[in-house]
């Protein structure tokens, strides 16, 4: 009865995984074909990632995702964490439905409709007060940074939800005042997920094709722009060679740190075993 | 206390001090709220006024509402571009094609993810944490290249159709990409690992002795999931549902890139309306359109639903 | 007031100063002027007027949900009244921020700093003081030598036992040397034998430190150890204040007799009363109660007279004065426990009474066997009378 089950289990996640990851692996064998088609393989080779090095276009827009996303990810931190703040510890204050519906809401707006209206803010603005004066990297900046407050606002404030507030209250029973206490208390303790929040904004900025394409301008191409261009006439090697840098990149990072949560939380539980002991 | 203190023996911390607690909750309340007023709400704004203007050979290509004549402003509204949505049936089959294709996959990917996640949920301690690094590892690597990796293998060139005709079970070249066949394996591809960590989070939470009750009790192993396990993961099942259906729903890369030239979905009609025809008033009554029939019905349904789960705890 | 006024009466100038609350002229160092806390429409603290002295070790006692945390949190400043005033020390505390009192909590949950090492946790309110770094760390060893954790400095909360964090709150709290020292539950966290133990430890911190104890409890036996008065809450409102003596031999009420150690509350209607007795005839217990003081109140009206389970006697014989103050019944559930046994004595009514006998003397087999017949009474004094 229960093997019957646990085969069930067993190849419903062989069979899952399988879906998630052929596709990958293929696109990372085939980026290795020197052929140009994805169906036959000709034979081993690094020349299309040669190739992609010197694709000068591809390099500026991977240069110019890297700038957005840093930028924005690290504007969407300063921003979304005291909207966190405000909405998990602020309790009511005039204006608090808007400010808690502007947070949900880049949540479950389709990109379409953030990317146009964007757009045509940045359009009216220029108009009326001639700023900005063109599109490019800040307009993409500024419109990454809007969605991704939202996401950080999001995190924070789950993540204070979750936090006892009786430690804040000691803090300010020890005569800490409300600014200290954020900077010496609750920032440390809410560190993990405001980094957490930086790289999913990060992801997010560099994953962006939608928003991007409406409120860019001449010269402010970003990668995702660039692969969509070159992907919607059919398969391409050096974009196979990307996609195998990119997993690459995201699997050592995904590694590295889940290595280090471990080390951390297994120092921690030693810490404690031996206090017990 | 302090307040006696007169004003001119203060030095400039306590008076950046006292001005903080006076002013400092306004600060951090105002700053995001002004940011997101102006780059979020506003935009929304200014698209309902365009999608009232006339689409004009002009730079920007589009009318204005406002004239500014000697007596004063007068308002021209049109509203030709809601009755063209109207009139032509395109917008209202895209919307609805939209809704059934997200509806679909939701529905594929619960029943792929669904198993996955059971699975993990009582897989070992280490086997599990591996397990789950790998469902999140897509996650964190391009939504882009994730639809791309599919073109690759359902093109006419792909990689089945090779296999297929080397084994000599097809002569001709099946026709796989641009369908909605091929939208489906998208959303369902990319969206799966949204389904699955929800649907895991209940699951692994999930007392292992209720389910032992029930067998104890009496029930059949798939009755006693039917009866225990489901319903009691039913919030994650929700919440997983909702993450794929939303983003699905205002899909314009998959269809574009799988789906074939009649697969219509909302959103890749307002940007070829944008891009391609260039008509931006028509393009911001589809966005107000989608706004009205798509985004306010899923807000006031996440709310009904917060609200619920707060009475329950 | 149903306490005798003999045990008002022993007021000297001693007892003046051990005793401020008998002394008329003694000015409070806390003072509740009749506070109300509202959460929507509940009222988690109603009408409360309440006034506590320097150097007492005062204890908030009641069941789960009566308002004892919202009371001390309106202390600390966390929250403020509804309504009503709150003086400390003779300064009225509305409007002050918990960061400006001079007042320090231990939390229920410790609430300690958990980025911060021991050390750090203790130093830090002095920091905010601007103390000196040479005296913040005098002060904090001094401080933690006194709660014996001078070993620990350098560990981290999750490095530390539950008894062991409990002890650096503790030294967190008391290092600025506050006016009143608020602990909310502070031995709530601790199993049975260590929190005995905690118990006498916390008060002679107090005898050393003098500062002035407010403290929140749910556990009487550990209201009656530590506290010098204890205010016995339910539903927001103070029942009673007194000492734990004052409280156990003269509860004001069924709810403060229950609450305080056991007690056999019997109901009866007064038949009979004067300047120095009263007669009161229950027709639970199937006797006449004689009590040996006046009692306020007409005849006809209805009382309870508490008995304490160990003041009541029993025995196989009827007693000799058979008419009042001794009822029979039948044994229906023993428990032995060691140094005392417990007897539940089923009365001709139905009605229950619990009877609690030292086991003074080592005995071959129990006294008393199930459904034995037995006769309960008690002295004239033991009872008292209770009107609501
Ligand atoms: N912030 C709040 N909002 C609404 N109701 C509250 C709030 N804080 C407390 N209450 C209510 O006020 C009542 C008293 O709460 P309080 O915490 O003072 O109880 P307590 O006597 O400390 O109980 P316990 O022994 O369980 O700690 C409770 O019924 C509680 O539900
Ligand atoms: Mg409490």
């Amino acid at each position: 009865m229960s093997g019957k089950r646990s085969t069930f289990l067993l190849s419903a996640l062989v069979f899952g995984f399988a879906f998630l990851y052929v596709p990958i692996l293929l696109v990372m064998i085939y980026s290795f074909n020197e052929g140009k088609l994805v169906t036959v393989w000709t034979g081993f080779s690094t020349k299309w990632y040669v190739s992609l090095f010197s694709n000068d276009g591809m390099i500026d827009a991977a240069w110019n995702s890297l700038r957005i996303g840093v930028m924005s990810a690290t504007l969407a931190l300063a921003l979304g964490t005291p909207a966190g703040l405000v909405m998990s510890r602020f309790g009511r204050f005039k204006g608090r439905t808007l400010f808690s519906g502007m947070i949900a809401a880049p949540l479950v707006m389709p990109e379409v409709i953030t990317g146009l209206s964007l757009l045509l803010l940045f359009v009216t603005l220029e108009q009326m007060v001639g700023w900005p004066a063109g599109r490019g990297i800040s307009t993409i900046t500024i419109a990454h940074t809007t969605f991704c407050a939202a996401y950080v606002a999001v995190v924070v404030q789950s993540r204070l939800s979750g936090m006892d507030t009786s430690v804040e209250e000691a803090a300010m029973d020890l005569g800490a005042k409300p600014a200290k206490i954020f900077f010496v208390i609750t920032l440390p303790m809410i560190l993990p997920a405001l980094l957490a929040g930086w790289l999913l904004s990060f992801t997010l900025s560099l994953d962006d094709l939608v928003i991007a394409s409406f409120v860019a301008g001449p010269g402010s191409t970003t990668l995702p722009m660039k692969v969509f261009s070159s992907v919607r006439l059919g398969v391409s090697p050096e974009i196979n060679a990307l996609a195998t840098l990119i997993i690459l990149a995201v699997s050592a990072m995904i590694l590295i740190s889940s290595l280090l949560i471990l080390r951390s939380e297994r120092n921690r539980s030693r810490a404690s075993s031996t206090e017990e002991a | 206390m302090t307040s006696d203190t007169p004003e001119k023996s203060l030095s400039l911390k306590q008076r950046f001090d006292r001005w903080m607690i006076k002013h400092g909750r306004v600060l951090v309340i105002g700053i995001p709220y002004v940011w997101l007023f102006l780059f979020f709400l506003v935009p929304f704004l200014i698209v309902l006024k365009i999608s009232f203007a006339m689409a004009e050979y002009a730079q920007p290509p589009y009318s204005s509402l406002f004239d500014w004549i000697e007596e004063g402003v007068t308002v021209t509204l049109n509203f030709g571009n809601y009755l063209f949505l109207l009139s032509d049936n395109l917008y209202a089959t895209a919307y609805l094609n939209s809704i059934r294709i997200a509806a679909i996959s939701t529905v594929i990917t619960l029943l792929i993810g669904y198993p996955m996640a059971y699975g993990i949920a009582r897989a070992r301690g280490s086997v599990r944490s591996i397990l789950l690094m790998l469902v999140i590892l897509p996650f964190w690597t391009s939504f882009l290249i994730r639809v791309y990796a599919w073109i690759g293998i359902l093109d006419r060139e792909g990689l089945i159709n090779a296999f297929l005709l080397w084994t000599g079970i097809i002569t001709e070249p099946l026709i796989m990409r641009q369908t909605e066949g091929a939208v489906f394996v998208g959303i369902v591809y990319t969206y799966l690992p949204f389904m699955i960590l929800p649907l895991y989070s209940t699951l692994e939470k999930m007392d292992v002795s209720l389910i032992e009750a029930a067998l104890d009790l009496g029930c059949k192993p798939w009755k006693a999931f039917l009866k225990v396990t489901l319903p009691l993961s039913m919030p994650g099942v929700l919440a997983g549902s909702l993450l794929v259906f939303i983003p699905s729903v205002g899909e314009f890369v998959i269809p574009e890139l799988l789906g074939g030239p009649n697969t219509l979905m909302i959103g890749r009609t307002l940007w070829n309306e944008f891009f391609a025809n260039r008509d931006w008033p028509i393009a911001s009554a589809v966005a107000i359109a989608m706004l009205v029939f798509l985004v306010v019905p899923i807000m006031w349904f996440q709310h009904i639903q917060t609200k619920q789960e707060e009475r329950q705890s | 007031m149903l306490v005798p006024e003999a045990v008002l009466d022993r007021a000297h100038e001693d007892v003046h100063k051990t005793q401020p609350w008998n002394n008329p002229d003694a000015v409070p160092f806390i003072r509740f002027e009749n506070v109300t806390k509202k959460f929507g429409d509940f009222y988690a603290v109603d009408d409360v007027s309440l006034d506590i002295y320097r150097h007492e070790l005062f204890a908030l006692l009641g069941g789960s949900g009566c308002g004892k945390t919202t009371l001390l949190r309106m202390l600390a400043g966390f929250e403020e009244p509804t309504s009503g005033k709150i003086y400390i020390d003779g300064v009225d505390m509305a409007g002050v921020p918990p960061y400006e009192r001079p007042t320090n909590m231990m939390f229920q949950s410790y609430a300690l700093f958990p980025h911060m090492n021991v050390e750090q946790n203790v130093a830090f309110g002095l920091l905010q003081d601007g103390v000196s770094r040479s005296e913040t760390k005098q002060l904090v060893a001094d401080m933690l030598a006194l709660v014996q954790m001078s070993k620990f400095a350098k560990r981290k909360p999750h490095q530390l036992s539950g008894g062991q964090r409990q002890r650096v709150a503790l030294a967190r709290s008391l290092v600025k040397r506050p006016k009143v020292l608020l602990l909310d539950e502070p031995l709530g966290a601790l199993d049975k034998k260590l929190r005995e133990q905690t118990q006498f430890e916390l008060v002679n911190i107090q005898e050393k430190v003098g500062t002035t104890f407010v403290m929140v409890t749910h556990d009487q036996e550990e209201a009656m150890t530590m506290a010098s008065r204890i205010a016995v809450m339910n539903e927001g409102v103070i029942n009673q204040t007194g000492t734990p003596f004052e409280l156990y031999e003269y509860p004001n009420s069924r709810y403060t007799a229950n609450f305080l150690g056991q007690v056999n509350l019997v109901e009866g209607v007064l038949i009979d009363d004067d300047e120095k007795y009263a007669v009161i005839k229950s027709d639970e217990g199937g006797c006449e109660i004689y009590i040996d003081h006046a009692v306020q109140g007409h005849r006809g009206m209805t009382f309870w007279a508490a008995l304490r389970p160990e003041r009541l006697r029993l025995t196989k014989e009827p007693p000799e004065n058979i008419k009042y103050n001794c009822v029979s019944g039948k044994v229906e559930e023993i428990g032995y426990l060691g140094g005392i046994s417990t007897y539940h004595v089923r009365l001709a009514s139905g009605k229950r009474i619990k009877v609690t006998e030292p086991n003074s003397t080592r005995q071959i087999e129990p006294r008393y066997t199930w459904e034995d017949p037995v006769w309960v009474s008690w002295e004239a004094g033991a009872a008292s009378v209770l009107n609501k």
